[in-house]
């Protein structure tokens, strides 16, 4: 149980990679815990029990804030993606495909008007391709 | 627009795809140090310095009975590499055609690509950039010519390794001529001698052009850290009525921080 988060051999990823992996795996189980909570609250009647619970809840936000700014800090296009995407009012699918787009250089691919420091790259990073 | 100035190139969007397709291609086999050190990055092209930490004394500082200490920084240095491509062969991508001659390109990535593995490797002094088999306090071992050999070595830089208290999963990369040794190599009973040393290791074999013989390394992370400021892109320099010209750029510096992670063996 203990190495599901991988998916390649883990001798085979970097150092990096792996911790990457790790904070992927816990983001999801604080969305679920999140999950479990709310439908835990929608449900449970004692005025007690709910206030640890919520509580509880909120630890969860905090942890899976946490967990997701790490993930953005560490991955560059994902985080000029959700700069477009998280705490803006109106359409969520419409500000998504903007962001991709304007993120990806999609709607310019010569490189006008894109943002300045991923318009261009290869997109290599740390993973120039596996090690046998 | 950034300061690629792709936008200026007379280069359609599928040209740009073509373009940024085989550059990736090309490069991705031979970036055989990025692969086995810690990436930090990319911060972008305006990112200019790795923060060390430290500092040194200045001897004199603006105002008597003040001190004054200066932050140490590492410097990001730059990689260029040019190419060419024939606007009629571009062209004649956009109409279809699949044999397009980038031939300018795949050598331009494969320079670049070296010029990595040699700087993280070997060092590059004008850059400050200490490389790993110069910055490693363990000497050097020899590896020798004669491939059966290797599992001795290999095994003996691992124990080295041990010995320092620098636990694993470890990692090899080997230079051209060593990497063809171990992948046409059968010991005896048949057993392939990669896959010997894969396990003597406990982890990958990157062939790794530039490379003087080979490094174990340990891949526990936190020992090497190539710190990218903007990762491999495709710029334009001008083109004329034949072709354009245009070159494959990044910016990195690299830091050894446990230098004692790593063991050179010789060729």
């Amino acid at each position: 149980m203990g190495f599901d988060q991988y998916h390649e051999p883990p001798q085979e990823l970097s150092a990096p990679t792996r911790t990457f992996a790790r904070m992927c795996a816990s983001l999801t189980e604080e969305a679920e815990a999140i999950g479990w909570y709310e439908q835990r609250l929608a449900v449970e009647s004692d005025a007690e029990a709910l206030a640890i619970m919520r509580d509880a809840q909120g630890e969860e936000f905090k942890h899976f804030s946490m967990d997701l700014e790490f993930l953005l800090r560490r991955t560059p296009l994902w985080r000029e993606i959700a700069r477009g995407i998280l705490f803006q009012s109106g359409d969520i699918v419409e500000h998504g495909e903007e962001s991709e787009a304007r993120a990806t250089g999609e709607q310019d691919a010569d490189g006008s008007g894109g943002d300045g420091d991923l318009v261009g790259s290869l997109g290599i990073g740390r993973d120039a391709g596996s090690v046998r | 627009m950034n300061h690629l100035l792709r936008s200026h190139a007379p280069i359609t969007d599928s040209g740009w795809d073509l373009l940024d397709g085989e550059a990736k291609q090309r490069l991705a086999p031979a970036l055989a140090a990025r692969r086995l050190v810690d990436f930090a990055g990319p911060h972008g092209w305006e990112h200019s310095a790795m923060n060390l930490g430290r500092t040194e004394p200045l001897a004199t500082s603006p105002q008597e009975g003040v001190s004054a200490l200066r932050r140490r920084v590492l410097s990001l240095a730059e990689l260029r590499a040019d190419f060419t491509v024939s606007l009629a062969e571009l062209a004649d991508q956009d109409r279809g055609a699949q044999d397009v001659d980038l031939a300018s390109l795949d050598e331009a990535a494969h320079r670049i690509a070296v010029a990595e593995n040699v700087a993280v490797f070997h060092g590059w002094s004008d850059a400050d950039i200490v490389g790993i088999v110069d910055a490693t306090p363990h000497d050097a071992k020899p590896l020798g010519e004669d491939p059966e050999l290797y599992p001795r070595a290999v095994a003996g830089a691992v124990e080295l390794l041990l010995c320092s208290g620098i636990g694993g999963p470890y990692a090899m990369a080997l230079g051209r001529e060593q990497y063809r040794r171990v992948v046409e190599t059968a010991e005896h009973g048949g057993h392939l001698l990669l896959d010997h040393l894969r396990k003597i290791l406990d982890g990958p074999i990157v062939w790794a052009p530039g490379v003087k013989g080979a490094v174990v390394l340990s891949r526990r992370g936190g020992d090497f850290i190539f710190d990218c400021g903007q990762d491999l892109s495709i710029g334009y320099r001008r083109h004329d009525e034949q072709d354009v010209h245009l070159y494959i750029e990044e910016s990195f510096s690299f830091l050894a921080a446990t230098p004692e992670a790593a063991v050179a063996l010789t060729a």
